[in-house]
């Protein structure tokens, strides 16, 4: 939830340097951001070590190659990926002040990413049926906390992207608003991008 | 850009109520009074914001100072019957968790929410909101944490809480659970406060003012701020973790599954190693800042303290596995822990040598903050020697575990954060109340501190040396050992200086309480200071200065009373402090625009510990804090930031910059 408030106080930045320019000249609330995502690296980083380390330890239940459809996450991976192009214009559009096709973008990513969460669902469904739990061995407690918490955060970019867009569609936003487009952007790429180095190191190198 | 006051013309002129005219997601006004507990709770003033986390880091220090007692008194006899085995170990775990999560960070955060910006020369922080949502989610984590006291017993795994020994097998309580979520809450708070003080700094200092013109407590705020944005989140993980094998089953610290209890280790000490340098680093600050003043010298080495600052900042994330130096690492990891850890004395002997070098030739007062300045430089070089020692791995393995661990970080800590911590009490504590401690109980008070800490913590090198073990709940007299190297007799005294430090502790409260009641009120420049925090009233008005300063130098305060005769080469005073504040007063701003209050951060702190709650007592509880979460981080967002365009008088019309609010009332 912290990623809504960080985004949230575009408004007050505004408050405090009363129309001045920063010290840096770089806006309060993107730098907040950046310094958000510094510090997301380090989380995302205790739990892909966590992962790493417990990969190959599995006493019980089904070994990864037995249930890992690659080609299907394989799809879903891209879609997600699409979704940051699908943000690049939905900046893009907010910078041109041009509304409809902001809200258009918006709602393309929000539809990839929750496609992408989706399939994450149905994912973790499968692999429960097989007999992959939380509970069973290292390796799954390992594996659903490192892709479930990458989840949590791509349904939380959801969440945000769609509010924006009910928010704009409202004008009940505050502050400046492609940059505001932009903040989200930030995080969603970022998303983006951790989901690459979690499937390269989950799915794609053999355990 | 909710709140636009008028300034008064004169000091004596009370000023005008602040008018919030905003509403809340249209439906709610917002909180706008300006008395009573309503201007406290919902308030975004980072001034108030400071005091309230003094106030509850004053409340912790206390209470871990209670646990610490009973846990000298338990030692203070042979077979102590004063504790339990089972209450002892939840009273160190407190004692720990208490003094490191609820006091001596809360206390730096409030010195840092109350000066930065005052030393910066800004009117409040980057994200106003979110100082105060950091702050009640503190308090949120700090409610949950004590709270286990009262349902089912506290934490009892040390505040390392390693694993597998904090696991549902060896710690069936609940009291592990409220551990974890506690810290884990308190611990947001501090990261959202991090990422706001990181902005704050860079970005809002007054005009003129470049980094290498900045206060030395500012520059070791912002070392520190970063340390906790990338420290918070490996320690996150940890919790996460435990949290998730506590309550729904995991298997990371299983051994039985073949899990490696090593791995919480590393994840603690990443964190937990530079969270030892976000405990010392703002104490480094606040004496870099009186030591100049009582010296009536300029910081000696200025640029050098700045960089062993950041570079112990740096190097602090390279040392963790020194606390890990029994468990087996192998020879390759033990040797570069080792040399980093050693390389960390480096920067911190530079400081010592600065900070004594400002002293030398000057005009020293012997004020109390000065007494507890000199006190720090002297036991914290104590402890930094004692330090030293466990770099070397050969001699930590015979150290580690027993008291002697315990003697060193008690003198840099306690000697150290603590005696620097009461040097910033003494020095502001006019500037934030208006009235002066009375330096005479502050002698008292000083003497008897240090007196009682080397009493109490001094023994702990001989007692950990003769092989008392750190978590030992009781000693018998029949294998206390002979002589000098009796380990009844050592532990008296230590039981005898606790008694003898909380005596001083208790000075200080009693100082507090006169001074409020009987205090003389303070004079504007009281030490004759040097930052820009003094250069507005005491106490400052809630929009800090009635004019932004412009900054030219590196203690710009002091160059604008005192310049420079070119004869002679000596500093003459050109201007008193009063003169400069009233100089400001006179040529106040027209507009000062300020943050507004707000009701949603302390409801998202509420809906946080109703969701740390839920972890414990079921997942209802947990969506009812989810909801509260959603909803009220939605208020959040929504809240407008700039007044409405009838709020203004005369109503604005497109384009204008400067506009008043109509009067309250």
């Amino acid at each position: 939830m912290d990623d809504v408030a960080v985004l949230a106080n575009h408004d007050t930045g505004h408050d405090t340097g009363h129309g001045h320019s920063t010290s840096t000249g770089l806006s309060n609330n993107k730098m907040a951001m950046w310094l958000f995502l510094g510090s997301e690296c380090l989380l995302f980083g205790g739990l892909i070590s966590t992962y790493m380390l417990y990969r190959g330890r599995i006493t019980q239940g089904p070994r990864p190659s037995q249930i890992f459809d690659i080609p299907f996450t394989s799809v879903s991976s891209f879609v997600l990926l699409m979704s940051s192009l699908t943000m690049v214009l939905a900046v893009t559009s907010a910078q041109r002040k041009d509304n409809e096709r902001t809200k258009l973008w918006l709602t393309i990513t929000a539809l990839l990413g929750a496609t992408f969460v989706g399939g994450q669902v149905y994912e973790f469904t499968a692999f429960y049926n097989e007999g992959l739990g939380f509970t069973t061995n290292l390796f799954s407690s390992s594996f659903y906390t490192l892709t479930g918490f990458h989840g949590v955060h791509v349904t939380i970019g959801v969440i945000m992207l769609l509010s924006l867009r009910g928010v704009i569609s409202a004008n009940k936003d505050t502050g400046d608003r492609a940059e505001v487009v932009e903040l989200i952007g930030l995080y969603w790429h970022f998303v983006d991008i951790v989901w690459i180095i979690i499937f390269t190191l989950v799915y794609l190198i053999p355990a | 850009m909710a709140i636009i006051e008028r300034p008064a013309p004169t000091a004596s002129i009370l000023l005008r109520a602040p008018v919030t005219p905003s509403q809340s997601m249209g439906i709610v006004r917002r909180p706008v009074t300006s008395t009573g507990w309503k201007s406290w709770v919902f308030t975004v003033d980072h001034k108030k914001i400071g005091i309230m986390y003094g106030v509850f880091a004053m409340f912790f220090f206390i209470v871990g100072g209670v646990e610490a007692l009973l846990i000298r008194l338990q030692l203070a006899t042979p077979d102590g019957k004063i504790l339990s085995a089972d209450l002892y170990n939840q009273m160190f775990t407190m004692h720990a968790t208490t003094m490191i999560f609820l006091f001596a960070m809360p206390m730096a955060a409030a010195f840092a929410n109350y000066f930065l910006p005052l030393q910066l020369g800004a009117r409040d922080v980057a994200f106003p909101r979110l100082n105060a949502l950091g702050l009640w989610l503190l308090v949120a984590g700090g409610l949950i944490l004590n709270a286990s006291w009262f349902l089912g017993g506290a934490a009892d795994g040390g505040w390392f809480m390693y694993s597998p020994n904090s696991g549902p097998v060896f710690s069936p309580s609940n009291g592990v659970d409220f551990w974890t979520l506690g810290v884990q809450i308190a611990g947001f708070g501090s990261l959202i406060g991090s990422i706001n003080l990181i902005v704050t700094i860079l970005n809002m200092r007054a005009p003129g003012m470049t980094l290498m013109k900045m206060p030395v407590f500012c520059w070791m705020i912002l070392v520190v701020q970063f340390l906790l944005v990338f420290s918070l989140p490996v320690i996150t993980v940890a919790l996460v973790l435990l949290t998730f094998q506590r309550s729904f089953g995991a298997t990371f610290f299983d051994v039985a599954q073949g899990a490696d209890p090593l791995l919480w280790q590393h994840l603690f000490w990443i964190f937990g190693h530079p969270e030892v340098y976000v405990l010392i680093l703002p104490a480094f600050g606040i004496i870099s800042e009186v030591l100049p003043t009582f010296s009536r010298k300029p910081l000696f080495g200025y640029p050098f303290v700045v960089f062993s600052g950041a570079s112990i900042g740096l190097v602090g994330f390279g040392v963790w596995s020194h606390h890990m130096f029994a468990t087996g690492l192998g020879p390759i990891s033990v040797a570069a822990f080792s040399i980093a850890t050693m390389a960390i004395a480096i920067p911190t002997g530079v400081k010592i040598f600065n900070w004594t070098l400002t002293m030398w030739g000057g005009k020293i007062w012997y004020s109390t903050a000065m007494k507890f300045a000199i006190g720090l430089i002297v036991l914290f070089t104590i402890g930094g020697l004692s330090g030293v020692t466990h770099a070397v791995a050969p001699s930590d393995t015979q150290q580690t575990d027993t008291y002697y661990i315990v003697a060193h970080f008690h003198y840099v800590l306690f000697g150290g954060m603590v005696f620097g911590l009461f040097s910033g009490f003494y020095y502001w504590w006019p500037k934030v109340f208006g009235k002066m401690l009375n330096e005479k109980l502050g002698g008292w008070n000083f003497w008897l501190m240090v007196i009682g800490m080397n009493m109490t913590f001094g023994p702990m090198h001989i007692l950990g040396l003769q092989g008392q073990p750190r978590r030992m709940y009781v000693w018998t007299e029949a294998r206390a050992g002979e002589g000098l190297f009796n380990f009844g007799f050592w532990n008296r005294v230590s039981s005898l200086g606790s008694l003898i430090l909380a005596i001083g502790v208790l000075l200080f409260l009693i100082n507090v309480v006169h001074t409020t009641r009987k205090g003389k009120p303070a004079p504007l420049d009281p030490w004759d200071a040097r930052t820009l925090e003094w250069i507005t009233t005491s106490p400052p008005k809630e929009h800090n200065f009635d004019r932004i300063p412009v900054v030219h130098h590196l203690d710009d305060f002091f160059h604008r009373k005192y310049q420079e005769d070119a004869t002679t080469g000596t500093m003459v005073q050109i201007a008193t402090g009063e003169q400069l504040v009233r100089d400001e007063e006179a040529n106040a701003d027209a507009h000062i625009h300020l943050p507004s209050p707000s009701y949603w951060p302390i409801a998202i702190a509420i809906g946080v510990g109703t969701l740390g709650m839920g972890v414990v007592y079921g997942v209802p509880i947990m969506i009812v804090g989810v909801l509260i979460i959603l909803g009220s981080s939605f208020g959040f967002v929504l809240e407008p930031s700039v007044a409405d365009d009838i709020d203004y008088d005369p109503p604005m019309s497109g384009g204008q910059e400067t506009k008043e609010l109509a009067p309250l009332g």
